[in-house]
């Protein structure tokens, strides 16, 4: 799938998650938003794992840490056939499997998150075990700005450095907002890169709405014995004007007028994208 | 730990003096994992500890050392746990239970992975190094978890099994340890399963339901109390959850007074789910649990604190005659 087709297949994905929190009522739509172009490019490029092999020993394994943002990767994972896109209607709904965060119920989720600093400890046991096993599978897991404030983050960046895991990817969806507001209002947490840096990590800094950098960022081995950490600089709300940098938006569930308004605006990208290719 | 007269009684009963159940358990698990290289221990500064030394010798390989820090424990043991390991989670009782109780609730429990826990130097085991290091409130606090079997060994047999069974269990464990040595309680031959009392002594006028380190000290109360003209009936209840209601249930019917006993805070713990299931069946024998009480813990060792708050053949026995009024 070349760059362009990811960012045209990113705006229905888009258009899906916005549909699925508004018809849900709730949701986490600037995060999901801002971490959707990184799931887009894992589950389309990075991650060797597909709903055949879902239950390979040796596969491998993404656990969404910021497991709030779960309506985003519901709508990667339905459009990579993990699941029907109809599951999604019942997001929310009374004994529904789909709720407001990651659970194994669901096909291909890895484990249940959603209370925040439990993905990076969890991907240590998946990352040591794959070493064990010698399967060659990579563990990544996608971290919050907000969530470095938990203190379990640091005692697994720290024991992850100490076991060399090389096959460690830890990401980082650098929106800057939190439910608050501006990370570095509600707890300072830079300078980040440099912080990853001294406890060990190889960091690398890019633009977590760029195809090509995000590939390259992920494809590339880390120096050996050295985990990997993705700084992926994003913008909260992307893809939709109001939505953007706008914090009420965090888990703000847009109106019928809004969705609308959101739908059309992606649209009319979408359609600017598909000229562009043809 | 015993006063000379629970001392005659120990030799009475003819109880041989085992060891401390942490090392029976790190024996165990060397074992099983010297046969099964899928069994990997994880410690946070707790090898020494939880008597598994001579285990990271031997097998180098399956011990992950995270340093102290038990959250990472916990979410790195449910990690190894969903990938097929059998991962055995090992921190003092204190830590484990109340530092990384969001992982064990959500990583462990949730995820439904088959980690199993291992809160070593429970209770007050570590005595007078004070309440930070004491657990009164593990078991409150993890009976209120879904998905999760508790067990709490009297003694090495009990231990043994304990930590076969949780080795092959297909869902998440807790298994909790003390450091004293222990009294072989059963007889060659006992049968050991998750979720079912074994029962000690038969008995109609009080039953005494004990769990852990405690249960030596009812049976020697039950013996004590019949040299006085009582029938004393003994459980050792090792699953705290699952409980065995059908044993609850047949001591509430047979016998006019029920004492609970465990190395824990009143609060929560083996006594309020006897009470319970007694309740909810519509039995009501003289009751009584005898615990910690909700106040500071007495300072002092682990032998000072249960004398101090009965758990004892005397206090025992007492509690006993108190509720059946004689």
């Amino acid at each position: 799938m070349t760059d362009s087709e990811l960012a045209l297949k990113a705006v229905a994905l888009r258009q899906r998650m916005l549909r699925l929190i508004h018809d849900a009522g709730a949701g986490h739509t600037g995060g999901g938003l801002s971490c959707l172009d990184i799931l887009n490019v894992l589950y389309n490029r990075i991650l060797r794992v597909t709903p055949e092999t879902a239950d390979d020993p040796r596969r491998d394994r993404y656990v969404q840490s910021k497991g709030h943002c779960v309506e985003a990767l519901y709508a990667v994972m339905a459009d990579r056939g993990y699941f029907p896109d109809a599951a999604l209607d019942t997001v929310g709904h009374y004994q529904s499997y789909y709720v407001g965060h990651p659970t194994r119920k669901v096909r291909g989720m890895e484990m249940n998150t959603g209370a925040l600093g439990h993905g990076l400890p969890i991907c240590l046991g998946l990352a040591l075990a794959a070493r064990m096993d010698a399967t060659g599978a990579r563990i990544f897991t996608l971290l919050g700005d907000g969530e470095l404030a938990e203190g379990s983050n640091w005692e697994a960046a720290m024991a992850a450095a100490h076991y060399q895991l090389d096959n460690l990817v830890a990401i980082l969806d650098h929106n800057t907002l939190q439910i608050t507001g501006r990370t570095r209002d509600v707890m300072s947490n830079e300078p980040l890169a440099d912080k990853w840096r001294a406890f060990g990590w190889e960091v690398r800094p890019v633009d977590g709405h760029d195809y090509a950098a995000l590939t390259a960022a992920l494809t590339a081995p880390p120096p050996a014995g050295k985990p990997l950490f993705i700084l992926a600089n994003t913008v909260k709300g992307k893809g939709v004007s109001f939505m953007e940098n706008v914090g009420k938006w965090h888990h703000g569930v847009p109106s019928d007028a809004e969705l609308a308004t959101a739908l059309a605006e992606l649209a009319a990208a979408g359609k600017k994208l598909s000229e562009a290719q043809a | 730990m015993f006063t000379p007269a629970a001392q005659a009684m120990i030799g009475q009963l003819g109880l041989k003096k085992g060891r401390a159940n942490l090392e029976e358990f790190a024996d165990t698990l060397l074992a099983l994992a010297t046969a099964d290289r899928n069994i990997i221990a994880v410690t946070s500064d707790s090898r020494g500890s939880g008597k598994l030394a001579p285990y990271g010798k031997a097998l180098p390989q399956q011990i992950i050392e995270v340093g102290i820090a038990e959250q990472n424990l916990v979410g790195l043991t449910a990690g190894l746990a969903a990938s097929g390991k059998k991962a055995f989670g090992v921190s003092p009782a204190c830590f484990l239970t109340a530092r990384s109780l969001e992982q064990i609730k959500n990583d462990v429990c949730y995820s439904n992975v088959p980690g199993v826990l291992v809160g070593i130097s429970a209770g007050v085991s570590y005595g007078a190094l004070g309440s930070t290091h004491h657990s009164l409130h593990d078991l409150a606090a993890l009976r209120a978890i879904h998905n999760l079997t508790i067990i709490v060994p009297a003694d090495n047999f009990e231990t043994r099994e304990a930590v076969r069974f949780a080795a092959s269990a297909t869902r998440p464990v807790y298994l909790r340890f003390g450091k004293s040595a222990m009294f072989d309680l059963h007889p060659a031959g006992t049968k050991f399963e998750a979720g079912r009392a074994i029962p000690l002594r038969e008995g109609r006028d009080v039953a005494f339901l004990a769990t852990g380190e405690t249960v030596v000290h009812a049976l020697l109360a039950a013996a004590h109390l019949t040299g006085q003209g009582i029938s004393a009936r003994v459980l050792s209840l090792p699953t705290v959850k699952p409980l065995d209601t059908a044993a609850v249930l047949a001591a509430g019917r047979e016998c006019r007074a029920v004492v609970t006993v465990e190395e824990h805070m009143v609060h929560g713990g083996l006594g309020e789910a006897v009470a319970s299931t007694l309740l909810e069946a519509g039995l009501h024998p003289k009751f009584k649990i005898a615990g910690l009480p909700d106040e500071d813990t007495v300072t002092g060792a682990q032998a000072d604190i249960f004398r101090h708050y009965g758990i004892s053949m005397e206090g025992l026995s007492a509690t006993a005659r108190e509720l059946l009024g004689s």
